[in-house]
């Protein structure tokens, strides 16, 4: 739908982080990389897509953030040393940080396709999708709800081993 | 949190028996996921894999939560540990369905699972330890298997019902990163029989500590109980200059204090070693390829506490039975 396709109509290039090995440097590469673009003069967003486990806000200092409503949809917090950098992550939706998300597939699929529809990024030159290990729900419904858009491409980070 | 923000009264959380039902839960995109309830064995089933498992003694599972701390690499070395006694019969089951790691672990790449009248057959690594992957079911190593829950959920449940895992003394569960339908079947599946415990894996890093606490909430709240946590990559010793450094610097204390504000046992710290790596890349057990190292003696000390725990477990079933 048109309103759908608004919440991302303001973004220039879609990137995903992928790696299928856990613990390889995803989510640093991820952080990095949108801080690095930041400091370029470039307008950057981070979907962290990584449900159990979602590391994006505690790296970048905003782990006790809260999300609001807007008209348009949910608004990212926005961090960086200029509050610049636009980011979702389920860590805002927790009562609390140990809180373990025990979902099952198609509830994981629901929250990302709002996550993807729903939030207000605004006009960016760059979102940068962080994902959990592993090649299943998250990144099936990630990249069914990022089709319509100009996805960039993917960057997949790995060990020596 | 959904509910909060259309301005209801407290959601009454996805495990409650009010899921999905509660006033709170008008509204919730998850609301129709909620109500229809969680996917557990109906009794038939469970009947099913009461029958398959009742020769297993004792079932470990291995968790984390976070990704790439060792849990795989451990499950391989516990799985090892075990088997040194020739008198035990050790079953590694692999439920990692996306990066089975078991297979190349255990020297097993490229084997292929048998079926014979009485279900599918383990791959043997020696007599007495048997093993289970999706991997052995691959064409080749690098096909991807790209599936949504209910489909793992079903090969899950496969491994446990079909494959001939005889009389077992110890069954070992090695789980992929995550809180998810991976852990909920097994827990689900495995309350069939009965679960000695889980073993936790970490590294100092607060990152993954984070994902570890959740994990321990994860087990709390499905009541599994936690045998303890394993703090791998805990320093490095230099083979050439012997001093010590922190590769992954336990910036709030690592799993010492993580253990202690939780008040779950921390096992042992297992330091890095290249031969670690290295040995599961060859398939082979680093235990008796580098006998003499200290994370060989810390991964045996710990292999002992866990069969402590899982003896003693046993003598109080039996007092009770």
């Amino acid at each position: 739908t048109l309103a759908e396709r608004a919440n991302l109509a303001g973004v220039q290039h879609i990137l995903l982080v992928l790696s299928g090995k856990g613990g390889v440097g995803k989510s640093t590469l991820s952080t990095e990389l949108a801080l690095a673009l930041r400091n370029a003069g470039k307008r950057v967003g981070i979907l962290d897509v990584d449900l159990c486990g979602p590391s994006i806000p505690r790296m970048l200092r905003v782990q006790d953030s809260a999300v609001h409503q807007c008209d348009s949809g949910w608004v990212p917090v926005f961090v960086g040393q200029d509050k610049a950098i636009a980011l979702m992550s389920i860590g805002f939706l927790l009562e609390r940080p140990d809180d373990a998300v025990v979902w099952r597939g198609p509830k994981k699929n629901a929250l990302i396709k709002q996550f993807i529809t729903d939030v207000a990024w605004g006009d960016l030159d760059f979102l940068i999708v962080d994902t959990p290990p592993g090649t299943s729900d998250e990144h099936i419904s990630t990249v069914e709800a990022l089709r319509p858009y100009q996805l960039l491409g993917a960057i997949l980070v790995t060990t020596p081993q | 949190r959904a509910a909060a923000t259309t301005g209801s009264a407290a959601a009454p959380g996805t495990g409650s028996a009010q899921a999905g039902r509660a006033a709170a839960c008008q509204g919730c995109p998850n609301q129709g996921l909620c109500a229809a309830g969680a996917a557990g064995p109906d009794p038939a089933e469970a009947a099913e894999l009461r029958a398959r498992l009742r020769a297993v003694r004792h079932t470990v599972l291995v968790l984390s939560g976070k990704g790439g701390v060792g849990k795989s690499t451990f499950s391989a070395l516990l799985a090892h540990g075990l088997a040194a006694d020739e008198t035990k019969q050790v079953a590694l089951l692999d439920i990692d369905i996306c990066g089975p790691s078991i297979p190349k672990m255990m020297g097993l790449e490229g084997e292929q699972v048998h079926q014979s009248g009485s279900g599918w057959s383990p791959v043997y690594v020696e007599e007495n330890l048997g093993v289970m992957s999706v991997g052995f079911l691959l064409s080749s190593p690098d096909d991807a298997v790209i599936w949504r829950g209910p489909k793992k959920n079903g090969l899950i449940k496969q491994f446990l019902r079909d494959v001939d895992w005889g009389e077992v003394d110890y069954l070992i569960v090695d789980t992929p990163p995550g809180t998810s339908d991976e852990h909920l079947s097994i827990v689900q599946y495995l309350s069939a029989t009965h679960i000695d415990g889980a073993v936790i894996v970490t590294t100092p890093q607060e990152v993954s500590l984070q994902d570890v606490r959740k994990e321990i909430n994860f087990c709390r709240k499905v009541k599994l109980p936690i045998i303890g946590v394993v703090e791998n990559m805990s320093g490095f010793v230099c083979p050439k200059c012997k001093n010590e450094s922190q590769i992954f610097p336990p910036t709030t204390g690592g799993a010492e204090k993580m253990c202690q504000n939780l008040g779950v046992s921390l096992l042992g710290k297992v330091p890095l070693d290249p031969a670690i790596g290295r040995s599961c890349d060859r398939g082979q057990s680093f235990l008796a390829e580098a006998p003499e190292s200290p994370a060989t003696l810390s991964y045996r000390n710990i292999i002992q506490r866990i069969q402590e725990y899982c003896e003693q477990h046993h003598l109080q079933e039996e007092k009770i039975m």
